[in-house]
């Protein structure tokens, strides 16, 4: 599992589809508002995206995300939900309640805002965690995990 | 036999299951419990108290945001789980002769 | 229609189930379980949940599937 396939043509396929699939990902996270959706699938197609690169092009560089990079976003998830969280509590609501947090624009707005972040929170750690499950379990980790 | 057993004792419980299957309530009958007590609140408050359009993203990140707070505690804590019993890497061996005082 | 097809993708859920449970070899178990979390998303959709739907195509057949394949290098790949 450590050395690519190596053919040319699954290389650039798998390179052509990268982009489109982190664009499909970030649509579903905003657009979870609106219609089906949100971090949870958005973290998922993001990390199916880097799953299919380490597959593809081996680990390290050619992935876009390394082992450490994984470990640091899997962390930076629930801290950011939880910031957001303490964040509204420390402004005079409730823990968790978004509408509390201090910027310039109409209650609901504020929501809207608040919402937003913790669904980034929820796409950033489950993309880490599933990166980061992937490595371990094919012993991909780069020594710098 | 062990399969011949097996199957035997499922068929009752798959009689029990089905029964109880057919006194659930029809898919979207509006009397059902599930839509009785606060699902009415959600679909005519909602939209003005969080601006989300979709229910679904009003109840999972605003109404329930500490569910889904504790949901990605699960997943992360599942991440560290994996990495501290698979993520372990063996201690380069040492030769013999220097373990031995 | 849609409501001869709920029906069919809940017998070919129990199809490939049996058929998974069945295989001795486990990649070929792993990719049945694939199909049947594809068709587990297909009746997600009939039924109108289409958050549950993605979740469902995304984890199941994809994430899923690769950790599964992943373990089984770890393992002989046979089942006993």
């Amino acid at each position: 599992m450590r050395s690519r396939f190596g053919s040319p043509v699954l290389d650039a396929s798998a390179r052509l589809l990268a982009p489109f699939m982190w664009l499909f990902a970030a649509y579903v996270m905003v657009h979870g508002h609106d219609s089906p959706g949100g971090g949870f699938q958005a973290g998922v197609i993001l990390a199916a995206s880097i799953v299919m690169l380490r597959l593809v092009r081996g680990g390290g560089t050619g992935s876009g995300l390394s082992s450490r990079g994984a470990l640091t976003l899997a962390c930076a998830g629930p801290l950011l939900f939880g910031g957001i969280g303490i964040g509204s509590l420390f402004s005079g609501g409730n823990f968790l309640d978004y509408g509390a947090l201090p910027l310039p624009m109409d209650p609901v707005q504020v929501r809207v805002i608040g919402t937003l972040g913790i669904e980034a929170g929820v796409m950033l750690g489950v993309t880490g965690v599933l990166v980061l499950i992937f490595d371990v379990l094919a012993s991909w980790d780069d020594g710098t995990v | 036999m062990i399969g011949r057993l097996t199957v035997l004792l499922l068929i009752p419980a798959l009689v029990v299951l089905l029964q109880a299957a057919a006194e659930l309530p029809a898919v979207g009958d509006g009397t059902s419990p599930a839509f009785t007590h606060v699902a009415p609140y959600y679909l005519e408050h909602a939209h003005e108290e969080t601006g989300a359009p979709n229910f679904v993203t009003a109840v999972l990140a605003d109404y329930r945001g500490y569910d889904t707070f504790g949901e990605l505690t699960v997943i992360f804590t599942a991440g560290l789980a994996c990495l501290l019993i698979l993520g372990t890497r063996d201690e380069p061996s040492r030769p013999r002769d220097e373990e031995t005082p | 229609m849609i409501d001869t097809l709920g029906p069919l993708f809940l017998l070919l859920m129990v199809v490939c189930a049996v058929a998974a449970l069945s295989v001795k070899e486990l990649l070929s178990a792993v990719t049945i379980f694939g199909a049947f979390s594809f068709f587990s998303a297909a009746f997600f959709v009939v039924q109108d949940a289409l958050d549950v739907a993605f979740t469902e195509a995304a984890v199941g057949a994809v994430i899923t599937t690769v950790f599964f394949v992943c373990a089984i290098k770890r393992t002989t790949g046979r089942s006993v």
